[in-house]
């Protein structure tokens, strides 16, 4: 080796390590040491403010597990996903699909399918809740302009959770639509003429034979991102139930705020958080081992 | 087995015209090539053919049949794309097969799951993977009909691509320039190798490249186009002998024709730059025009040699040594600014810098009017009272 | 018929496609709609959408004066820039690093990037409130950008981009004298610009929007980030002031939307590249 490219070597690594030092400090402070904490907080009874801390072993997991409120919030959580899911993600595609083949009209759809995408959740949350007003909102003049009965979207326990999830996916169906769309145009134009020449002539053929295969390492990614997202639920419940009625929309994140933050139950949240953090990696392992397989074509 | 005619046929988007009046007639089993320059409108041709584009105006009929109405499956026509556009999920098999299975089994025999429960299906595979094998089998590519296209190489992928085409046995192989992704030598092998394919298939081959090597040696006739019109339609070898035009004349050979301008005399008369020889023609006198030379119809003029041919006063600027042959670059002493290039078995001891007289045969001139059409040489002696006129 | 074929099938993909965008759109129109619908048209309950009497003025005013929505904008402007800032000062030389510089611990540190990945917010939630309430540091801005200003997904962005980048280029620049600090900031970082700045929308969107941290850290009013703000003030006048309530949330989600509608290809580009990854 040169004499040049030992002093470049050298130079390499200090300025390496240099470079990475502020980014890995900030990483340290705010993630990988209040991680550790907050496993060591998981095993304490530690409240905000107070004086004597014990350790308590595993007994915050063991009171999550035997907590009919926890249990319920998880319960929650996992139906919130599984509606938001099918929907947010079929329809996004659905919606793909139709704009991709639109030339003038596609900026126009873009625009406004992912608008929700951009506006301030919060915000929008408390127009939902107006919308869905029993008395006020227009859903329910429209519907008694049918002639149906009024219904309480938001203070019907059955019903509040499942209208959540359409305020959800009114709200992630943009961000799924431009992934799609991304996807859709990785597929060379060739393939579907090929096809067409091949004699996939019907909509359908081409779907089946082009665009449902290649879009599926998109389809998986989205679905993947989708679960995580729904999963951390928290904004809409804050604003437009808070829970309620009855425990019916209480989820898990809104569940560790409370402990956490309101009630000052630092040992518990932690274990909560802990449990959250959990089906957080295991739906991010799902994730790189969906990315693996993307890289086959 | 097809012929093909295109019957005036147009295309143009909103204010630009692609396609203007194109009308062809390619006979069964003739390999025809579309050539040209990038943007000729070649591609676009080839497309409407195939039916994936319509035609503004116009008709294309195959065995006599109009089939502007049909979609591209029912042109019973095959196309290669310049991509190959194999489906980069399936293995070679199913890439090769999916014609097939188009073909003879109906939707719900060919949905996924639903397929498993369709007997017809079980019988009309083994048919298929037999026809698909015995295509595989005559492009050698049997060994990798279970791989992804991804596990291809390119000359590969070009076979599958040509084996999807084949299994239909297709009236006509529409080619998209199928050749330009390969690498160069890799091209010459495939050339070869499509000559023969069309030679054992006798199908029509409608073929499209920029490359005019690739027209030249593989077709029967080749239609140069440039800005959405045929300048001409001949086989390789009319083409190169009698270009219809300035453009097919730059076009087609290698290295380029090369061209000198000329001016038109009083009474038709040209006089050859930096020579004393002349030619006649017919066009107004006082015009431009050019005239070509092959580098091949060049050669260089002992020396004290008789000068009274057409000659050629040059100065040598470049060699470039090709082992078999070598191409001399000379910048013209009477036209400051312009050179030629000759094609010369060997250097024959030149050196760069050194004044030579390239002398050639005046019936190797092509003459090119100023719009570049084509021009005949008149034979002077037909005029001998010109010719008189002329050289006093 | 093919042609009226095709003609069906258009217009039934519009249908699909306006029915979809009316639904999208929805909110969105009733919020401007009753912004300027003065309170006894919002609770006669109609489905008119325009008013009868235009009651705008009185309904803006009264946000803007019952609320400080302006200093909620302030201070989300305030947050996201900062956190930007530094986000983008830490990650491009980390990320640079990363991807063309030869040291030992990188493929570890690389490890942790990915893992950083999957970490959302509300996991050190917890103990960074308990540090920052020791400090006595909640209610400061410092408090809102704390958790943000590491970001993962900018290191494993640019890094991706920079490995792209042509090595020849960076020896080139060696050979030419340059350090390695204006390798980066001159000439690697500028080719980068379209993930910077897609990153860049992708982040002021997030930050924002974001409720979770600022509900936690903030409890002075005059700090709130504009969701906070918006929650705030639906708390204060719930029920009773649609017309307001509506107002202010226009008004709070107009300079997103408006930045959206005058560059909607970057925000686009910034959801793709979460996809790129």
């Amino acid at each position: 080796m040169s004499a040049f490219r030992l002093r470049q070597a050298r130079i390499e690594r200090w300025t390496g390590l240099g470079f990475v030092t502020p980014a890995m400090l900030l990483f340290m402070l705010t993630s990988l040491i209040p991680l550790a904490v907050l496993l060591g907080l998981s095993f304490t009874n530690y409240e905000l403010g107070a004086v004597d801390t014990k350790s308590v072993g595993t007994a915050n997991f063991a009171k999550a597990v035997a907590d009919p409120v926890f249990r319920r919030s998880l319960g929650n959580t996992l139906l919130y996903v599984a509606i938001v899911l099918p929907g947010a993600v079929g329809l996004a595609l659905l919606i793909a699909i139709l704009v991709h083949g639109r030339r003038r009209s596609r900026g126009f759809y873009e625009v406004i399918y992912f608008l929700p995408v951009t506006s301030t959740l919060i915000a929008m949350a408390t127009v939902w809740q107006f919308l869905l007003h029993p008395r006020l909102g227009p859903v329910n003049a429209f519907l008694r302009l049918l002639g149906f009965d009024e219904v309480a979207f938001l203070s019907e326990p059955h019903l509040a959770l499942p209208t959540l999830a359409v305020v959800g996916i009114w709200q992630l169906l943009g961000f799924n639509m431009v992934l799609f769309l991304a996807g859709l145009s990785a597929i060379s134009k060739d393939l579907y003429e090929a096809a067409e020449v091949d004699g996939c002539v019907s909509g359908l053929d081409r779907f089946l034979t082009i665009t449902w295969p290649l879009l599926m390492p998109t389809t998986m990614f989205v679905m993947v991102t989708t679960s995580i997202t729904a999963f951390k639920i928290f904004d809409t419940v804050a604003v437009m139930t808070r829970g309620g009625p009855m425990g019916s929309s209480e989820v898990l994140l809104y569940n560790v705020y409370l402990e956490g933050f309101q009630y000052f139950h630092m040992g518990y949240a932690a274990a909560l958080t802990v449990i959250f953090l959990v089906f957080i990696l295991m739906f991010s392992a799902i994730q790189s081992f969906v990315l693996e397989r993307r890289t086959h074509y | 087995m097809a012929r093909v005619e295109l019957e005036s046929v147009s295309k143009s988007f909103a204010d630009t015209t692609v396609l203007s009046g194109i009308n062809l007639d390619i006979a069964d089993g003739e390999f025809l090539t579309l050539v040209g320059p990038s943007g000729c409108g070649k591609s676009t041709l080839i497309r409407i053919i195939a039916g994936l584009e319509p035609q503004t105006s116009g008709q294309i009929r195959i065995n006599g049949e109009p089939v502007d109405h049909l979609r591209p499956h029912e042109r019973r026509v095959a196309m290669v794309f310049q991509s190959y556009a194999l489906y980069p999920h399936m293995s070679v098999f199913a890439n090769m097969a999916l014609p097939l299975t188009m073909q003879r089994l109906s939707l719900w025999e060919r949905v996924p799951l639903l397929r498993l429960f369709s007997a017809r299906r079980r019988r009309v595979m083994p048919e298929i993977r037999r026809e698909v094998q015995s295509v595989a089998a005559q492009l050698q590519i049997e060994p990798l009909l279970n791989r992804r296209p991804a596990q291809l190489s390119g000359g590969q992928r070009q076979r599958v691509a040509l084996g999807r085409a084949m299994v239909r046995h297709p009236n006509a192989f529409l080619m998209d320039e199928p050749l330009s992704n390969l690498d160069a030598k890799l091209r010459v092998h495939m050339r070869s190798e499509l000559t023969e394919l069309h030679q054992r298939l006798k199908t029509t081959f409608i073929y499209v490249t920029h490359d005019q090597v690739e027209a030249m040696t593989m077709s029967d006739r080749v239609a140069m186009m440039d800005a959405g019109r045929i300048l001409q339609l001949g086989t390789p070898a009319e083409l190169y002998a009698r270009p219809s035009n300035l453009k097919v004349a730059q076009f087609i050979g290698s290295p380029a024709i090369n061209v000198l301008p000329v001016r038109i005399g009083d009474g038709g008369m040209v006089e050859l730059p930096g020579s004393p020889a002349m030619i006649h023609t017919s066009l107004p006198p006082g015009s431009a025009a050019s005239i070509g030379l092959r580098p091949e119809a060049l050669h260089l003029l002992p020396s004290g040699s008789p000068r009274d041919g057409a000659v050629l006063n040059a100065r040598l600027r470049r060699i470039e040594n090709l082992g078999a042959e070598c191409m001399l670059h000379f910048d013209l002493l009477a036209l400051p600014g312009h050179g030629v290039i000759v094609r010369a078995a060997s250097i024959k001891g030149l050196s760069v810098g050194e004044e030579v007289v390239l002398g050639y045969d005046i019936a190797s001139i092509h003459l090119f009017d100023a719009k570049g059409e084509r021009a005949e040489v008149l034979p002077i002696s037909a005029h001998p009272a010109q010719r008189e006129a002329a050289t006093p | 018929m093919p042609c009226l074929q095709r003609a069906i099938t258009r217009v039934l993909i519009h249908g699909v496609l306006m029915a979809g965008a009316a639904f999208m759109l929805l909110p969105f129109v009733w919020m401007l709609a009753t912004s300027i619908k003065p309170p006894e048209e919002v609770f006669s309950a109609t489905l008119r959408l325009l008013p009868t009497r235009f009651f705008g003025a009185e309904n803006y005013s009264f946000a803007l004066t019952q609320a400080p929505l302006l200093r909620f904008a302030i201070n989300g402007v305030i947050v996201c820039l900062g956190i930007l800032v530094v986000q983008l000062l830490v990650a491009i030389p980390c990320a640079y690093a990363l991807a063309k510089l030869r040291f030992p611990g990188r493929n570890l540190l690389f490890v942790l990037v990915l893992l950083a990945l999957a970490i959302p917010v509300q996991v050190p939630a917890l103990p960074l409130y308990i540090a920052l309430a020791e400090m006595e540091l909640l209610n400061t801005y410092l408090s809102l950008m704390l958790p943000f200003l590491f970001s993962a997904f900018a290191v494993f962005l640019l890094r991706q981009f920079f490995k792209s980048y042509p090595d020849d280029i960076i020896q080139a620049a060696r050979l030419d004298g340059m350090g390695e600090m204006e390798i980066v900031w001159r000439i690697v970082a500028p080719s980068a610009w379209p993930a910077i700045a897609a990153f860049s929308v992708f982040s002021v969107v997030a930050h924002w929007n974001d409720l979770y941290w600022p509900l936690i850290v903030i409890t002075d009013g005059g700090m709130a980030t504009p969701p906070l703000g918006m929650m705030l003030f639906a708390d204060a006048e719930t029920g009773s002031n649609y017309g307001a309530l509506m107002a202010a949330a226009t008004m709070l989600t107009a300079p997103l939307v408006v930045i959206f509608l005058f560059a909607r290809r970057w925000f686009i580009a910034g959801v793709t590249m979460t996809g790129v990854k």
